[in-house]
């Protein structure tokens, strides 16, 4: 059974290299995008980037996450993946993440497709043998075709997103964390690709994504939040 | 007590998590390797030969200097200066291995616990370069490899064992103070010179010799890897201090750990 809950969650950071002024910190206080500013009981600056959310998401359930910059939707995101802990409240999730945020993180410019493939295979949490055994269909599915025994920074910057997104997109996510819709390559490839994004997120037990924009919510989600400077004002 | 347990407990779950994911670790340590000898037709044995000049040149200097034998000094200095390679790049890549992967610890959930494991990794194949000079200084000097060698291995085990708490430790607090690197280093730096490396310990007078030799964990932990290879068995005093440091440094790094693992992607 696959839910998220999540009960009063707070997330603060600790600013270190501020100079922290009391008038300084009234003023920034007035800001108008940005978490609140404020410090805590140890005197340091922080920025509440969140506070008290309550969400409960169950099997089926696909959230649309509206908010300014800087109003806590990627750090929403972060917490859902497990990168932050709860500074207060708690949250729950049942199953496993995928994010398909920094789709070339880890990448190696200086390494061949190949190589990366394994490489971010790895940092996804693929094993070897499964990765070896899905290969040929990864390079298919972003049409590098022999380009892939050479180095990655010969490729152009859509090649680069197609091979990403081949590997990324490779197993079926339980629950899927997604910053706004993927729009991958040239035309032709944009076609394939959406339908395999549609498959997964159809098949997805739960879809969490953040965006600006009202119409996507509209289209795929069944359930909306607005976040403002961290805190929940609509649900 | 029930919170101590509590607190332990995660912190050894996140170290369990990396060490079943020993894999990843792997993968990106060899990638490390890779990216920094990428198109150098010698790749890491570029390692070997800088090393072996180097002892080329402090034998050279410091033999005469003190006036010892080549046939010992050169082999004591070989492994003694591999050894404390891997000691001191270890240490100080362990105090930046969180800050180093900040990009990944920010994006993905991961056990915390593998981006130390990745730089003890990436440290130990580069040490594996470094050992190879080690034999061919032995076959210079005719210097068959004493029986003793196999216990080495028991000696290696227990120094990767002591270093990879303290990168733990260290990597913990380095994120959080960030001047901390800095010190670490210059004390490294000092502790080269204190602990008998370039220099044997027969050199020292009486008296010196117990400060100097004795209260130096890094004399101990060298020690029981390379007197084996030199053919003459560690004192008991080296093994205790070994073993003792590994349990007790875990037994604190695991509590340490589990109280501060979750601040860790918040301070970088």
């Amino acid at each position: 059974m696959t839910n998220i809950l999540i009960n009063n969650l707070c997330v603060e950071f600790p600013i270190y290299n501020s100079t922290t002024g009391r008038s300084l910190k009234n003023h920034l206080m007035q800001a108008v995008t940005g978490g609140l500013m404020g410090s805590n009981e140890q005197g340091h600056v922080v920025v509440k980037a969140l506070h008290n959310i309550c969400l409960d998401l169950k099997e089926g359930d696909r959230l649309g996450v509206l908010g300014h910059n800087g109003a806590g939707k990627s750090t929403l995101l972060r917490v859902i993946s497990g990168v932050y802990a709860p500074i207060g409240g708690s949250i729950v999730v049942n199953g496993k993440v995928t994010s398909l945020i920094g789709l070339s993180l880890g990448m190696d410019s200086e390494a061949t497709g190949i190589e990366n493939i394994y490489l971010r295979g790895a940092l996804l949490g693929f094993n070897r043998s499964w990765l070896s055994s899905k290969v040929k269909e990864i390079v298919d599915f972003a049409g590098i075709g022999d380009f892939i025994e050479m180095p990655l920074r010969t490729y152009s910057t859509g090649m680069q997103m197609r091979l990403a997104f081949s590997i990324a997109t490779m197993q079926q996510p339980e629950i899927l964390v997604m910053d706004e819709w993927l729009t991958v390559g040239d035309a032709d490839f944009q076609e394939k690709a959406q339908q395999r994004l549609q498959e997964i997120i159809s098949k997805t037990s739960i879809l969490v994504i953040a965006t600006h924009s009202p119409e996507l919510v509209e289209r795929v989600c069944n359930k909306m939040i607005r976040l403002e400077r961290g805190a929940l004002i609509a649900a | 007590m029930v919170l101590m347990f509590k607190i332990f407990k995660n912190g050894w779950l996140d170290i369990f998590a990396a060490l079943k994911g020993y894999e990843l670790a792997g993968v990106l340590g060899w990638q490390d390797i890779r990216q920094r000898y990428r198109r150098s037709s010698l790749g890491p044995f570029w390692l070997t030969i800088s090393m072996g000049v180097l002892i080329g040149a402090l034998g050279l200097v410091f033999g005469n200097l003190f006036a010892s034998p080549m046939k010992e000094f050169l082999p004591f200095l070989t492994i003694g200066l591999i050894l404390w390679t891997l000691i001191t790049t270890a240490v100080n890549e362990g105090c930046t291995g969180f800050t180093a992967a900040e990009a990944m610890i920010k994006q993905i959930s991961l056990p915390l616990f593998t981006h130390i494991l990745r730089v003890l990794w990436r440290n130990l194949i580069i040490f594996a370069h470094n050992l190879v000079v080690f034999p061919l200084i032995l076959l210079v000097f005719g210097v068959p490899l004493p029986a003793t060698a196999l216990l080495a291995i028991v000696g290696l085990v227990l120094l990767i064992l002591n270093l990879s708490w303290m990168m733990l430790l260290l990597g913990v607090f380095c994120t959080r103070y960030r001047d901390v690197p800095q010190i670490i280093t210059n004390l490294l730096q000092v502790c080269f010179y204190l602990t008998p490396i370039i220099w044997m310990p027969n050199l020292l007078p009486k008296r010196a010799s117990i400060l100097l030799l004795h209260a130096n964990p890094f004399f101990h932990l060298i020690e029981i890897v390379r007197a084996p290879l030199l053919g003459t068995l560690p004192s008991a005093l080296s093994w205790q201090v070994g073993i003792v440091l590994a349990i007790a440094g875990w037994v604190f790094t695991i509590i340490f750990y589990g109280r501060f693992r979750s601040r860790i992607a918040y301070w970088l």
